[in-house]
C-alpha cells in the first residue's frame, strides 16, 4: 500500500495547508459541540422539567392564596410569608407575633447542628482509622461503612425507634442489669430525634473525610514528628488542616439533609417535635395550606443555599497547604 | 514523480495555548525521513520530539506548516485516515480484548475478512515470538510481552511507516538491550520506516540510521550516529550526547586544515575548524576517551578516580582550576596506570577537539 | 515512605511507619461507630425470628413471621409497584446519566458545563421533602390540564429525575479513571470516533454503568418521602407498605419485612461495589 491517506476519505480540497487544517479543526469542533449538547440534553430536560420547574411552581405558589380543599387560588397574596411570623387573632383580626414556626426552624437548625457536630466527633476518628489501614483492608472498611448509607432510611430509623422506646431493648437491658430503676423516656423528644439523625447520617460524614485523608501525604506527618511535634500538635496543626476539604464536605453532607429531615422526625418525633420537613408535609396533607408549605420550603431552601455558600467560600479555598 | 521521502515535515510549528502562557512546542521544523530508514528523534523532555511524532500520527494538528506522507499532504487528516501506526509508550493495549483481538483490531476496522485477519494475527505472533499466547489478556502478560503485542498490533496493518514513542522506557535494562537489537533486526527485515522517539542517547546511537537531536522545539543537528557523536555542531548536541569536556581556548593560528588553539596550563590543541572562525576565543568540545594521559607530565593532577568496569574515569585538575574528565580503558587485568595525586601530562591528538559553532 | 525495618528472627516489621500514623483511641472510636451503625439493624434482624409478638423481649426462636409477611397479598401488590417503578426509573436514568457523563467528563471546559453539572446534581442538593411537595404541585397542574391524574407514571417520572445523579456518579468516576491513550490507539488503528466509542469506550465503561444502574435501582426502590407524597388512593410501594404497617402496630412481621428489604438493598449494593471495582 503506497497510499498515504486511506481510501474512502473525503478528497483533500485545494487551498493552503493552514486553511485546510483550520477547516478540519473547525469541523471537528462543530461535531463535538453538537454531540455534547445532544448527550447532555436529556438530563437537562428531565431535571429541568421535573426538578427546576416544580421549584419555580412552588415559588409562585408561595405568593398565592390557599384553596379550600388544597391547591391554590390564583390570587396574589403574601399571606404565606406573613403567616410564618404572625398569627391572626380570630376575634379581633389583629396580628400577633408568633414564634411557633420560628421554634420549629430553630429546633431543626439545632438538631442539624447537633447531628453535624456529633457525627464529626465520631466520624473523623473513624475516617482517620480507615485511611490508615493497609491498602487491601481499606476497601473492606469502606464497604462496611457505606452499606448502611445505602439501606432503606425508613427501616434504619425504625430499627432505632424500636431500640429507644420505653419498652425497647436498651431500657429493658439497663433495667434488667439494675442500672436503672425507671426506663429512660426519650422517645418522641428532641433528644431521640437527634440520636436517630446522628445514626442516619454518620456515614455521610465519614466518607468525604476518608476521601480527603486517603490522599494525605503522610510525609508531612513524618516531618512534623521529626521536628518534635507531639501527637496532639500533629493532629490539630497538620492532619486536620490538610483534611479540611473533606471535613467541610462532610459537614455539608450531614447538615443539609438533617435540616430537611422528614422520615426521621416523623417516626421518632411522634407528631410533637416537629422539624421543618414535617411542617411542610403537614401543609400539603391535613392543613391544606399549600402556599404556606411552599413558603416554608423556600425558607428552608434559603438556609440550604447559605450553607452551600459557606462551603464554597470556606471549603474549597486553598488554605495555603498544597496537597501532593 | 516518485520520491524517496516516506515522511516529510515542512516548516511545522505547533503552539499550545494562547496568549502569554502559550507554549511553542515546535518551531518551524523541517525534516525529511526516508523510506526504509530507522530514524530517531532524540532529545530531553519538552524538546518537542513527542509533539512531532503526534503530528505525524495525527493526534495533533499543526499550527503552521505541512506534514506529508509519501508526498501527499495529510496535515488535516484525522489519525484514522493516515496510513501510519503507532507503538505507544504505555502500550495502550485494550484491556478487555485478548492478545489476538488486540492485534486484529486495526484489520477489523479496515474490513479485512475474518480468515485473512486470523492469518495475519498468527504471522504477527510468530514475528514477535508470542505464538500460542493469542488467547491471553494484557493483564496476564509481563511488560516485555505487552510491548511485543503493541508492536504486533501496529505491524499487523502492514504500515509503511511505524511510529514508536519511547517504547522501551518501561523495561528494565537487560530487556531493553535485548529489544533494541530485535527492533533493529525487525526494521531491517520488514523494510518499514521506523520513526523512533527517545531521550536515551545510547538507544539512539545503537539503533539509528539517522538521528535528529532536538531541543526547545527545534532540530539542533541531523545526521548519522557517527556524525552527531564525533561532529557535534553546537554545545547542546555535544553536551547531550555522551560526555564532553568544554574547554575555552584562544585561536592562535591555522595549520594543515586544523586550528591551533591555546588553553589553560599551556595546553595546545589542534582542533577541527568551525565555520569562519579564524581568531579570538572559542569553545572546544573534547570527548573524555580521546584525551591521552602521560605519567609524570606537568599539565595537571588527578583528583578523582572512578572505576566503572570497562574503564576508569579520571578527573584531572589543570592549572587554572578547571577540570577535565578523562576516560581510560582498563587493562586486561582490570588495572589502570594512574592514581589520585599523580601528576600527568595531557595529549590531545589532532582533530580530537572540535570547535563549536557558537 | 520512611520505614525503619526491624529485623526480628528474620521477619521484617515496619515498626516506625505504623507507629507514627496511629492516634490513640481512634481505632476504638472506629469500632464503636461500626457497632453503632450495625447494632440496630442486627437487633431488628434478630427479632424477626422472635416467637412472640414482641420486638423487645426475646421469647424464643421462630420463623413464623416470614411466611406471615410474605403471604400477605397486599405486600405483593406493593412489591410489584416498587419493581415497576424502580426498573423504569433505573433504565431511563442510567441511559440519561451515561450520556450526561460522556458530555461532562474528560473534556475541556465548555460554556455551560458547570451549570449542566450543577443541574445534574440538583436533586441531591434539594431536601427530599421539598422535591416531594414541589413535584406534587407540578403534577397537580398537569392533572388539571389533562383532566386526569397520571397515576403511577407520576412516580416513575419523579424517580427517574432523582435517580439520575445516583447513576451519574459511578459512571463519571469510571470515565475519569479511563486511560485516554486507549482511544488514541483505537484511532491510530483506523477506528472512526463512533467505532472507538462502541468497541473501546463503552465496553470499558460498562462496569461503571452497571454500578450506576444498581445505585439508581436502590435509590428508587428504597424511596419513601417523595413516593408518599405522590401516591394516589390504592397505590402503594414497599416502603410505604412498611410505614402503614408500623402505623397499625409493631410486630416482628414488620421486622421480617424490613429484613427482606434490607437484604435486597445490601445484595444490590454489594453487587454494585464488586462490579464497579472490576479492572479487567
Amino acid at each position: 500500500m503506497a497510499e498515504a491517506v486511506i481510501a474512502g476519505s473525503v478528497p483533500t480540497p485545494r487551498g493552503t495547508v493552514e486553511q485546510r487544517v483550520s477547516a478540519a479543526q473547525a469541523a471537528a469542533e462543530r461535531v463535538s459541540r453538537r454531540t455534547r449538547w445532544a448527550l447532555i440534553a436529556p438530563a437537562l430536560i428531565v431535571i429541568g422539567i421535573l426538578g427546576i420547574a416544580p421549584l419555580i411552581i412552588i415559588l409562585i405558589y408561595s405568593f398565592l392564596k390557599p384553596g379550600a380543599y388544597g391547591g391554590v387560588i390564583p390570587e396574589f397574596s403574601t399571606n404565606a410569608y406573613v403567616q410564618f411570623l404572625f398569627e391572626k387573632d380570630l376575634f379581633d383580626e389583629s396580628y400577633h407575633f408568633t414564634t411557633a414556626h420560628f421554634q420549629i426552624y430553630a429546633r431543626s437548625l439545632g438538631l442539624a447542628a447537633f447531628t453535624t457536630i456529633g457525627s464529626l466527633i465520631l466520624g473523623f476518628p473513624t475516617a482517620y482509622f480507615m485511611a490508615t489501614r493497609p491498602a487491601h483492608q481499606r476497601n473492606f472498611w469502606l464497604f462496611l461503612i457505606t452499606l448502611p448509607f445505602w439501606s432503606n432510611l425508613l427501616i434504619r430509623t425504625f430499627a432505632m425507634f424500636v431500640l429507644m422506646r420505653e419498652e425497647g431493648i436498651v431500657n429493658n437491658s439497663l433495667l434488667y442489669l439494675s442500672i436503672l430503676e425507671e426506663p429512660i423516656r426519650i422517645m418522641y423528644t428532641d433528644t431521640a430525634i437527634g440520636i436517630a439523625l446522628l445514626y442516619s447520617f454518620l456515614p455521610f460524614m465519614v466518607l468525604p473525610i476518608y476521601a480527603s485523608l486517603e490522599k494525605l501525604d503522610f510525609r508531612y506527618v513524618e516531618a512534623a514528628y521529626d521536628l518534635y511535634a507531639t501527637r496532639w500538635h500533629v493532629l490539630w496543626r497538620i492532619i486536620v488542616p490538610l483534611s479540611k476539604p473533606g471535613i467541610v464536605a462532610g459537614c455539608l453532607l450531614v447538615f443539609i439533609p438533617a435540616l430537611g429531615a422528614y422520615v426521621t422526625p416523623l417516626l421518632v418525633g411522634g407528631g410533637k417535635s416537629l422539624m421543618i420537613g414535617n411542617l411542610i408535609a403537614l401543609q400539603f396533607a391535613g392543613s391544606r395550606n399549600w402556599p404556606f408549605g411552599s413558603a416554608a420550603s423556600l425558607i428552608l431552601m434559603a438556609l440550604v443555599m447559605i450553607a452551600l455558600y459557606v462551603y464554597v467560600r470556606y471549603g474549597t479555598r486553598k488554605s495555603g497547604f498544597a496537597h501532593g | 514523480m516518485t520520491s524517496l521521502a516516506a515522511v516529510e515535515a515542512q516548516g511545522v510549528t505547533k503552539v499550545f495555548g494562547v496568549g502569554p502562557d502559550a507554549v511553542r512546542a515546535l518551531d518551524t521544523v523541517s525534516v525529511t525521513i526516508r523510506e526504509n530508514e530507522f530514524f530517531t528523534l532524540l532529545g530531553p523532555s519538552g524538546c518537542g520530539k513527542t509533539t512531532l511524532l503526534r503530528l505525524i500520527a495525527g493526534f495533533e494538528l499543526p499550527t503552521a506548516g505541512d506534514i506529508l506522507l509519501h508526498g501527499q499532504s495529510v496535515a488535516d487528516q484525522p489519525p484514522y485516515r493516515r496510513a501510519v501506526n503507532t507503538v505507544f509508550q504505555s502500550y495502550a493495549l485494550f484491556p478487555h480484548m485478548t492478545v489476538a483481538e488486540n492485534i486484529s483490531f486495526g484489520l477489523e476496522m479496515r474490513g479485512v475478512s475474518r480468515a485473512d485477519a486470523k492469518k495475519t494475527v498468527d504471522e504477527m505472533l510468530v514475528l514477535v515470538q508470542m505464538s500460542g499466547l493469542g488467547g491471553r489478556r494484557p493483564s496476564q502478560l509481563s511488560g516485555g510481552q505487552q510491548q511485543r503485542v503493541a508492536l504486533a498490533r501496529a505491524l499487523a496493518n502492514h504500515p509503511k511507516v511505524l511510529l514508536l514513542d519511547e517504547p522501551l522506557s518501561a523495561l528494565d535494562l537487560k530487556l531493553r538491550q535485548g529489544m533494541r537489537s530485535e527492533l533493529k533486526a525487525l526494521q531491517k527485515r520488514t523494510g518499514i520506516t521506523f520513526i523512533f522517539v527517545t531521550h536515551d542517547q545510547e538507544e539512539a546511537l545503537t539503533m539509528s540510521d539517522r538521528i535528529a537531536v532536538m531541543n526547545r522545539g527545534q532540530i539542533q543537528q541531523l545526521g548519522s550516529a557517527l556524525d552527531v557523536y564525533e561532529k557535534p555542531v553546537n554545545r547542546f548536541v555535544a553536551d547531550f550526547i555522551g560526555d564532553t569536556n568544554f574547554v575555552i581556548v584562544e585561536i592562535i593560528g591555522a595549520e594543515n586544515g586544523w586550528m591551533r588553539c591555546r588553553g589553560a596550563a599551556g595546553l595546545e590543541f589542534m582542533a577541527s575548524p568551525a565555520g569562519n572562525k579564524k581568531s579570538g576565543s572559542a569553545t572546544l568540545a573534547i570527548r573524555p576517551e580521546k584525551i591521552l594521559l602521560r605519567v609524570g607530565g606537568n599539565h595537571g593532577e588527578i583528583v578523582q578516580s572512578v572505576y566503572t568496569g570497562t574503564d576508569t574515569n579520571y578527573q584531572v585538575r589543570i592549572g587554572d582550576g578547571s577540570g577535565l574528565n578523562v576516560r581510560v580503558q582498563n587493562a586486561v587485568d582490570g588495572g589502570s596506570p594512574f592514581t589520585v595525586g599523580d601528576k600527568v601530562g595531557i595529549d590531545v591528538p589532532s582533530g580530537a577537539a572540535r570547535m563549536l559553532q557558537d | 515512605m520512611a520505614e525503619l525495618a526491624v529485623h526480628s528472627g528474620g521477619r521484617r516489621i515496619a515498626a516506625r511507619k505504623f507507629d507514627l500514623r496511629r492516634l490513640h483511641g481512634f481505632g476504638t472510636i472506629a469500632g464503636a461507630c461500626l457497632v453503632i451503625l450495625y447494632a440496630p439493624i442486627l437487633i431488628l434482624f434478630a427479632f424477626s425470628f422472635n416467637s412472640s409478638r414482641s420486638v423487645n423481649v426475646w421469647t424464643g426462636f421462630s420463623t413464623e413471621w416470614y411466611p406471615k409477611a410474605l403471604l400477605n397479598d397486599k405486600i405483593w401488590g406493593a412489591a410489584l409497584n416498587s419493581m415497576q417503578i424502580a426498573i423504569f426509573a433505573t433504565i431511563c436514568s442510567t441511559i440519561i446519566a451515561t450520556a450526561a457523563a460522556l458530555a461532562t467528563t474528560r473534556t475541556k471546559p465548555w460554556r455551560g458545563m458547570i451549570a449542566s453539572y450543577m443541574t445534574i446534581n440538583l436533586p441531591l442538593m434539594v431536601p427530599e421533602i421539598v422535591t416531594a411537595i414541589a413535584t406534587l404541585s407540578f403534577f397537580g397542574i398537569i392533572a388539571g390540564i389533562l383532566g386526569t391524574r397520571l397515576g403511577i407514571i407520576q412516580i416513575m417520572l419523579a424517580h427517574t429525575a432523582f435517580c439520575i445523579p445516583f447513576a451519574y456518579m459511578p459512571i463519571r468516576a469510571r470515565l475519569e479513571d479511563m486511560d485516554l491513550t486507549l482511544e488514541q490507539a483505537a484511532a491510530d488503528l483506523y477506528a472512526t470516533p463512533w467505532q472507538t466509542f462502541r468497541r473501546v469506550t463503552l465496553p470499558l465503561l460498562m462496569p461503571g454503568v452497571i454500578a450506576g444502574a444498581t445505585l439508581a435501582f436502590v435509590a428508587s426502590f428504597d424511596d419513601f418521602t417523595i413516593t408518599s407524597m405522590l401516591v394516589g388512593p390504592g397505590e402503594t410501594t414497599l416502603p410505604i407498605y412498611v410505614w402503614t404497617s408500623i402505623r397499625r402496630g409493631i410486630s416482628p412481621e414488620i421486622n421480617a419485612m424490613s429484613t427482606i428489604l434490607l437484604v435486597i438493598s445490601i445484595l444490590l449494593v454489594s453487587l454494585s461495589f464488586l462490579i464497579g471495582r472490576k479492572k479487567y
